[in-house]
């Protein structure tokens, strides 16, 4: 079982299992396993005395919470319009190929995950690619190797 | 249907529905005034025994005065002193036929939605359809979860993903395969399949005088050209 019920337990206790704090619960959840097991979210269900569909419901409606597990290494591209025309898309065809995934997979050794995302609010620096909250400004394909070399 | 059975009723309030003054509770939605007067408005995602959703906006009634009017879904909105509600103007059927055409474009082989579309004497659907099998009205959702209480289904994902299924889309527990979300599906329920089946808009009964659709109901047209719903040249004004 990947969910741990103890640890489960301790995060929806500090939230005195209020149906209410579904969200924060989650949150937590996904910053201790970087993704939301399903049996988890079961578990969170049956704590917090509400609907499985409702947990799964939140879990499938915000862009932070996935159900598939991710890489160590997340990155992600902005497509925003200021990256967009200062080429953006290149670069992601160029992290595609290097890492041989679509965006918004996980290289089967689990170590990258290649997102789009649609604003960083970094657009001075377009075009933006963020590694692990860490911003790199005025990307280009050629930049895409040292980055993933980098770690 | 008041929104809160356990306080006793109000005083009436005066409305102005289409010109005439007429009482109404103020626990009532605008939309079950409308009704109880007699004033039909088509309705997708009311139901009488569930809460009201709001979603499918069919129900939209022009409401204010001089410059500041406005369109609000009748099936949510309240019912106040003086308000003044327009239900066939111009604009309400302006905008009621855009709405049908985007709901059409979503699922054209919906028996309501057709029926509904020669019911507006809808001419033309302008979009691209979809040909989807799913309008989102949240009906099944809330007939499982309020008139069944298994809360087996619900939505997931959001915008353009959005759908309705059970949790981690797998075989739900919880449904105990009721099908009460089958009876209450507005677009389960295939189209007629008249002489032009597949095209967007079938609006067969459109070319009758009158429309057929409200008098046969649930019945379905599978004459070619339909007959059953031309009257004699006497009947016909």
């Amino acid at each position: 079982m990947t969910a741990n019920e103890s640890k489960l337990d301790s995060i929806i206790d500090e939230y005195n299992a209020e149906p209410g704090s579904l969200i924060s619960i989650l949150q937590d959840i996904q910053a201790e396993y970087n993704y939301l097991p399903e049996e988890s979210l079961e578990y969170v269900a049956k704590r917090l005395d509400i609907p499985r569909v409702q947990v799964f419901g939140v879990a499938t409606f915000f862009k932070a919470f996935s159900l598939k597990p991710k890489g160590r290494q997340q990155i992600h591209v902005c497509m925003g319009t200021a990256c967009h025309v200062r080429g953006s898309k290149k670069v992601l065809e160029e992290l595609e190929r290097k890492l041989e995934i679509k965006a918004g997979d996980t290289t089967p050794d689990g170590e990258f995950t290649l997102e789009t995302v649609n604003c960083v609010g970094a657009c001075a620096l377009g075009p933006v690619v963020v590694e692990n909250e860490e911003y790199h400004g005025e990307m280009t394909p050629i930049k895409v190797e040292s980055l993933l070399n980098s770690k | 249907m008041s929104q809160n059975s356990q306080t006793p009723r109000g005083e009436m309030v005066k409305i102005m529905l289409n010109g005439a003054e007429v009482q109404a509770d103020p626990y009532w939605s605008l939309l079950e005034v409308i009704q109880f007067y007699g004033i039909d408005i088509p309705t997708l995602c009311h139901d009488e025994g569930l809460t009201p959703y709001g979603v499918c906006r069919l129900c939209v009634v022009e409401i204010g005065s001089g410059d500041k009017t406005k369109l609000v879904a009748s099936c949510m909105h309240p019912v106040w002193e003086g308000l003044e509600v327009r239900t066939h103007s111009n604009r309400v059927i302006k905008t009621r036929k855009t709405i049908l055409e985007l709901l059409i474009a979503r699922c054209p082989s919906s028996k309501k939605l057709q029926d509904m579309a020669a019911l507006l004497e809808l001419k033309e659907v302008r979009f691209e359809p979809l040909n989807d099998d799913c309008i989102l009205c949240g009906l099944c959702v809330r007939m499982c979860e309020e008139q069944m209480v298994a809360k087996a289904i619900g939505f997931a994902g959001r915008g353009t993903d959005r759908y309705i299924t059970t949790p981690f889309d797998m075989n739900s527990e919880e449904c105990r395969k009721c099908g009460a979300c089958m009876y209450i599906c507005p677009v389960c329920e295939l189209r007629c399949q008249g002489p032009q089946a597949d095209t967007v808009l079938c609006s067969g009964c459109i070319n009758t005088e009158p429309v057929c659709a409200p008098d046969y109901g649930d019945a379905m047209c599978f004459m070619v050209p339909c007959l059953s719903c031309v009257k004699g040249p006497e009947d016909v004004k």
